[in-house]
């Protein structure tokens, strides 16, 4: 087992150098010089020299990229070009609001898709199995922010319980807060729900067929009885390794639908320095949802060896 | 006896068919001229001369929603094409040579799979400005992965068959055995994959032209009209309907679809595609 951590972990410093390689390619090497885009085409060559000596820009490529990352690994994310700042505590601040909306999402999603799932796969035959699957196919092809548009326009415009969007720090109000975190986190985790009812019905359903609960059927436990005691821990297996997928999809979500209700995380942060050209924040953004990306799939492969012995001893 | 379809291929096919047909219809004849501007005629329910209403500028809802459907095969096609001709020979390749080249490629996959569509388009939003461009060439790169991995898996049970040791033995060469053995062989799980791929582009072309990253106006676009539409809650909320539904339901159909002929087809390696929000 600890050698199986070690070479997966050396495989996740790896890709994460790869990934910053390509991120850092991306914004570094093509067309499009920063200083020139900053200052506009009626920069005097004098000032845009001084500008790319200020950016380093003047340094050679690789040393650009060994700063870069050497910063990033010491916690220091760099300047934002546009509001002259240092990123890393803006990052941090942003995340206060992005943390807890993917946080409420994934609790909101995981709340609907385990009973939702486990309904529709005990009784797959059934009237109510069907008309589970039915909403969750439904759910899926529902875009995030379209179901963040039609909550705020019943909720907020209509019924005018919760915010339609802007954000109120912790510290001011925490449940002014809360409040305008629950219509996003509603959304996506509604429709994230949607995605993972889908796993956890077929996962049960498969579990089912397994011998091991025709045995316990045979012994005399009921069907749920032979499900909670054998059933759901192997059903648990391949649900695991969606969830790290989805999470991936449920920060991309949060991204989208933080703009739909003016919500100022990272993902606003992100794309307000897109439409800016801040390149720099930009780099530093998606290098770290990359990061978490990588380290939830990371975390995935692992917990699921952890649960299920047959694939820990076969490595 | 012939199979019975299954229900999904059916229902997937039929709405499917009329997102092409509305796509196609559009090109030819929509009730109204979609970017005919008249200001006295904004926000109107809907009637008999305007069945969907008209948006903020007067213009028929309906006919930008056709117009719309267009865009959004073209983006979804684009994509697909991206992902088919850098994904399929490298998964081919990777599966018929196996040893380094396969271990490079399939780690570069790993690595590409870290960056989601969205994330990689708003990355090249940053560097080159947003475009149609821009998102279609992201999200075709996100999905380059997606098929290397598929064709690769795929690839790899059809090298061990008896027919190609046979050809090999034949004396055909390497490219040969590629067209003539593999590609057909992985065809199937390679349709499939593509028509789920086509849903999740729909969805990532729509998230993006909603944030403004995607299609420019005053070319229609479902994204684009769903955020159009969240200024005027008050005075139309059933704008903020209208093209959600015609997104729904395409990409229902696409997932419908791709589903009917996963149970049709019956490949075994399809790939999980993470949903953009």
């Amino acid at each position: 087992m600890a050698l199986l951590v070690t070479s997966r972990l050396a495989a996740l410093v790896a890709s994460l150098f790869a990934a910053s390689i390509l991120v850092f390619a991306v914004v570094n090497l093509l067309p499009g010089d920063v200083a020139t885009s900053l200052l506009g085409v009626n920069a005097t060559p004098e000032n845009i020299a001084i500008l790319r000596h200020q950016l380093g820009l003047d340094q050679p490529v690789w040393l650009r990229y060994l700063d870069w990352i050497g910063g990033l690994l010491h916690g220091d994310f760099g300047t934002s070009l546009l509001s002259r700042t240092p990123v890393a505590p803006l990052i941090l601040s942003k995340a206060t609001v992005s943390a807890p909306l993917a946080l409420l999402s994934a609790a909101i999603a995981l709340a609907v898709a385990i009973p939702a799932g486990v309904v529709a796969g005990v009784r797959y035959r059934s009237l109510s199995g069907a008309l589970i699957s039915a909403l969750s196919l439904g759910g899926i092809a529902i875009p995030g922010f379209w179901a963040g548009l039609l909550l705020a326009t019943v909720f907020a415009v209509q019924l005018r319980l919760l915010p339609a969007g802007g954000f109120i720090d912790w510290s001011e109000d925490p449940v002014a807060a809360f409040r305008s975190l629950v219509l996003p986190a509603t959304a996506l985790g509604l429709v994230q729900g949607a995605v993972l009812t889908r796993y956890v019905r077929s996962a049960v359903i498969d579990v089912q067929r397994e011998d091991f609960i025709r045995t316990a059927r045979a012994k005399g436990l009921t069907r749920w009885q032979a499900l909670r005691r054998h059933g759901f821990r192997n059903a648990a297996i391949p649900v695991i390794t969606v969830l790290g997928i989805q999470l991936t999809s449920l920060l991309v979500g949060a991204i989208v639908i933080e703009n739909v209700f003016f919500l100022p995380g990272l993902g606003r942060l992100l794309f307000q320095s897109v439409l800016n050209r801040d390149l720099i924040v930009v780099e530093d953004l998606v290098m770290l949802l990359t990061t978490v990306v990588l380290v939830v799939n990371f975390a995935t492969d692992i917990s699921y060896r952890l649960l299920d012995p047959r694939i820990r001893s076969s490595r | 006896m012939r199979r019975r379809l299954p229900p999904s291929l059916l229902i997937g096919g039929a709405l499917v068919a009329l997102v092409v047909v509305v796509a196609l219809l559009s090109l030819v004849w929509t009730p109204a001229d979609p970017y005919n501007v008249v200001v006295p005629d904004r926000f109107q329910g809907t009637s008999l001369r305007h069945l969907l209403g008209t948006d903020q500028f007067g213009r028929d809802e309906l006919s930008r929603i056709m117009a719309a459907a267009r865009n959004t095969l073209e983006v979804g096609i684009v994509t697909i094409v991206i992902a088919f001709v850098i994904g399929v020979p490298v998964g081919a390749l990777a599966a018929y040579y196996r040893g380094p080249l396969e271990e490079v490629a399939m780690r570069g996959a790993d690595v590409l799979l870290a960056f989601p569509a969205i994330l990689l388009a708003m990355l090249f939003a940053a560097v080159f400005r947003p475009s149609t461009l821009t998102a279609m060439a992201a999200i075709g790169i996100a999905f380059v992965p997606v098929f290397a991995r598929v064709v690769r898996g795929a690839g790899l049970q059809v090298m061990e068959m008896d027919y190609v040791t046979a050809a090999r033995t034949f004396g055909s060469r390497g490219w040969w055995i590629l067209i003539r053995h593999l590609l057909p062989n992985v065809s199937s799980v390679l349709i499939v994959q593509a028509t789920i791929a086509f849903a999740v582009a729909i969805l990532a072309e729509a998230a993006l032209s909603y944030l403004g990253l995607g299609t420019p106006p005053p070319a229609a676009s479902w994204g684009r009209m769903l955020s159009e539409s969240q200024n005027y809650l008050y005075q139309a909320p059933l704008l903020a309907l209208w093209p959600g539904i015609a997104i729904a339901l395409s990409v229902l159909g696409f997932n419908l679809l791709g589903d009917g002929l996963r149970d049709l087809l019956d490949p075994k390696l399809v790939e999980r595609l993470p949903a953009p929000g």
